[in-house]
């Protein structure tokens, strides 16, 4: 009496799909683990001189945007192709760490602001400043004009808003600079992605990048007069004037790979083909504002072309040549991130950075490679061009 | 059939009522919100706030970007959604099938339950987030027989991650449902343990397992938005709404119309699942 009667309610179907769901974790389980960078394909392999093109992967710290316009005008413009590179853009995210990715040998190079990376550089992160992209600060403190604070001390008594997370060292730098105690003599604001807060007047002076939050002020409609907002509607404290700037977006690599001579000739080539999207989107505003659009930002046209010019203003003109590390402004950088305390009574850094935080080696060879080539990497004669936001930026 | 019309025009009726809700909180209270001792109870209303339902609806009509042969923003919200769905859809087969084979190893061994159930429990309090950036980085170095680990795979092991909780939990107490004399009942008959499962235990699981694929399927498609927002995943609708969000200081209606695509997506998921109660109703209620 071993074996029962099927009862005639039950189907043989459960035993199918478990047998199906049993394969499958099977297969699952079967997967195979690489031993390092299976993203990143041991890229300094050095083909290159063989004709074949080399896969580099350049990880971003946000989404793609006009910030990002030189990198992504290389690739469309083939500049990296031409130096026997194949680069992949990887986007950022909300919680992408650019030079995390880095470190742990997910991408070859990333973008990363200087004082976040040199925090991560502290706690571990074997990262270089290869090439500083942006030589100026792009970060605001913007309140409306009849609140009259035209300079950090004038903020003592506001609602001052801010971003946290390391993007607002220079905010404080500034007011301890002008005597306030910013824990105790303004009150502190989290701000959001948007403007709203400064607009509505929840908060009396708000964090703004200059390509960014700055035009989205001027995107909006006064209320009181029916048209866009106009920059004379606001005050803008700019921290290049006030003395407090830090260095922004740079190229990082990847410091202990930098001792491999194939990867320190890929680096080379990289920074010298993105230096060249950089002065192609000097020359070509427009073109430039086309690519980001076509890499998929789906951020209004005229705050992209906003976008591309200000970032324009952060690199060029550039002395001495775009990408190189002004020695006075990463001490400055440094300076500000071992001494300005934020909310929490945090530095962003607790001791100078090591002599392989940044190195110009490359960068040098990538502008003497550029100049050879007749590509003009200062921009001495630059002017920006002039941008009519639309509603909405549209 | 009777059931099914009056719950789909009742759904409709609910979407009307909070469209009406909406149009007449903004009708109704301050524009500027209300706030009690200095913190704000109820939202602003004005319309960078809270966009009137109409311009939301027109937004989907207009181009994504103001340049010659932009999508309009309704089909980058569809597509976005459809993306989105596959990767939820997947987390939630993933999860399911991960849930089902604990449950199942959980229910065989009660040693591995009595192990494993405290942290299958504590895994859920783990936030998302925290979550997200190690299992990109994982990713980053897995492949799986040549095939190179894609960032959307990320986004369905994450959704898995929400999805497998409720799955596991609901179908160890469905397959331990059924009647003490009915199993003893297959135990005098000699019936192995397979036999058992086969017959009894996975048939009367299934009134306690669709509850669980509802929640799970819930569940996945949140994992799928956050670990989109928090992988920066291009390609979903989680992204999107992040993406219309930062041009959100003049005019949020783009972000809402992302919104409401996220809404509807949750709705389709929730449908999908439904079609799978459907399949499976004679087990409704068969064993008890």
């Amino acid at each position: 009496m071993s074996r029962r009667p099927v009862p005639s309610r039950l189907s043989r179907r459960p035993l199918r799909a478990f047998a199906v769901a049993a394969a499958f974790a099977v297969s699952v389980a079967a997967c195979s683990v690489t031993p390092e960078g299976g993203g990143a394909e041991a890229p300094a392999g050095g083909d290159a001189a063989a004709g074949g093109t080399q896969k580099v992967t350049l990880q971003l710290q946000w989404f793609v945007q006009g910030q990002f316009a030189g990198y992504l005008a290389a690739v469309d413009q083939g500049f990296y192709r031409d130096q026997g590179l194949d680069v992949e853009i990887k986007e950022g995210g909300v919680d992408i760490v650019p030079q995390t990715v880095l470190a742990q040998g997910q991408a070859d190079y990333a973008i990363a602001w200087v004082p976040k990376a040199l925090a991560s550089r502290e706690q571990g992160a074997g990262i270089t400043d290869v090439a500083q992209i942006f030589q100026r600060s792009g970060t605001y403190q913007v309140s409306f004009a009849d609140r009259g604070i035209a300079s950090p001390a004038d903020l003592r008594g506001k609602k001052v808003g801010n971003w946290g997370f390391g993007n607002e060292f220079e905010l404080f730098a500034g007011m301890t600079g002008a005597g306030l105690t910013p824990a105790s003599d303004v009150t502190l604001v989290q701000q959001q992605f948007d403007m709203q807060a400064l607009l509505s007047g929840e908060i009396d002076a708000a964090q703004a990048m200059s390509y960014n939050e700055y035009a989205q002020v001027l995107e909006a409609q006064n209320p009181a007069t029916g048209q866009l907002y106009q920059p004379s509607d606001f005050t803008v404290i700019d921290w290049n004037d006030v003395g407090t700037a830090m260095l922004q977006d740079a190229i990082w690599a990847n410091t202990e790979r930098l001792s491999d001579p194939a990867y320190q000739e890929t680096t080379t080539k990289f920074i010298a083909a993105s230096i060249k999207g950089w002065a192609y989107c000097r020359d070509n505003v427009e073109s430039c504002r086309d690519i980001v659009v076509k890499a998929g930002s789906t951020l209004g046209a005229s705050h992209q072309l906003w976008q591309v010019n200000e970032v324009n203003k952060l690199i060029w003109p550039a002395t001495g040549g775009a990408g190189l590390i002004d020695q006075a402004a990463w001490d400055r950088t440094v300076q500000v991130a071992r001494t300005a305390v934020n909310a929490d009574g945090q530095t962003v850094l607790t001791q100078d950075p090591d002599a392989e935080a940044f190195s110009n080696e490359y960068v040098q060879k990538a502008l003497d490679l550029l100049k050879a080539d007749g590509v003009d990497v200062v921009g001495a004669d630059y002017q920006p061009i002039e941008v009519t936001l639309n509603p909405g930026g549209a | 059939m009777g059931g099914r019309w009056r719950t789909a025009s009742m759904a409709v009726a609910a979407f009307v009522l909070l469209v009406l809700a909406w149009e007449l909180a903004k009708l109704v209270l301050p524009a500027d919100g209300v706030s009690l001792g200095g913190t704000r109870v109820l939202p602003r209303t004005d319309d960078a706030a809270m966009p009137h339902v109409w311009t939301v609806i027109a937004q989907l009509g207009r181009p994504e970007v103001a340049v010659p042969g932009a999508r309009p923003v309704g089909l980058a919200v569809a597509a976005a959604a459809l993306f989105t769905l596959g990767l939820a859809l997947g987390g939630l087969l993933l999860g399911a099938v991960l849930g089902a084979v604990l449950a199942l190893v959980m229910l065989r061994f009660a040693l591995v339950e009595r192990a494993t159930l405290p942290y299958v429990v504590a895994s859920q309090t783990v936030p998302l987030i925290a979550i997200a950036p190690l299992v990109v980085g994982w990713g980053g170095r897995i492949a799986i027989g040549g095939w190179v680990w894609q960032p959307w795979a990320s986004v369905m092991v994450i959704s898995s991650y929400l999805a497998f909780f409720p799955v596991a939990v609901g179908m160890l107490r469905g397959l331990s449902s059924p009647a003490k004399a009915d199993v003893e009942l297959f135990h005098a008959m000699a019936a192995s343990w397979w036999t058992t499962l086969r017959r009894l235990r996975l048939p009367a699981s299934v009134p306690h397992l669709l509850p669980a694929l509802r929640l799970a399927a819930a569940a996945a498609v949140v994992g799928a938005i956050v670990a989109e927002i928090s992988t920066g995943t291009r390609g979903g609708i989680g992204r999107l709404i992040i993406e219309y969000a930062q041009s959100a200081t003049g005019d949020p209606s783009r972000m809402y119309a992302a919104i409401l695509g996220a809404a509807v997506l949750g709705l389709v998921a929730a449908g999908a699942v439904g079609l799978l109660d459907v399949g499976l109703r004679r087990y409704r209620g068969s064993v008890r």
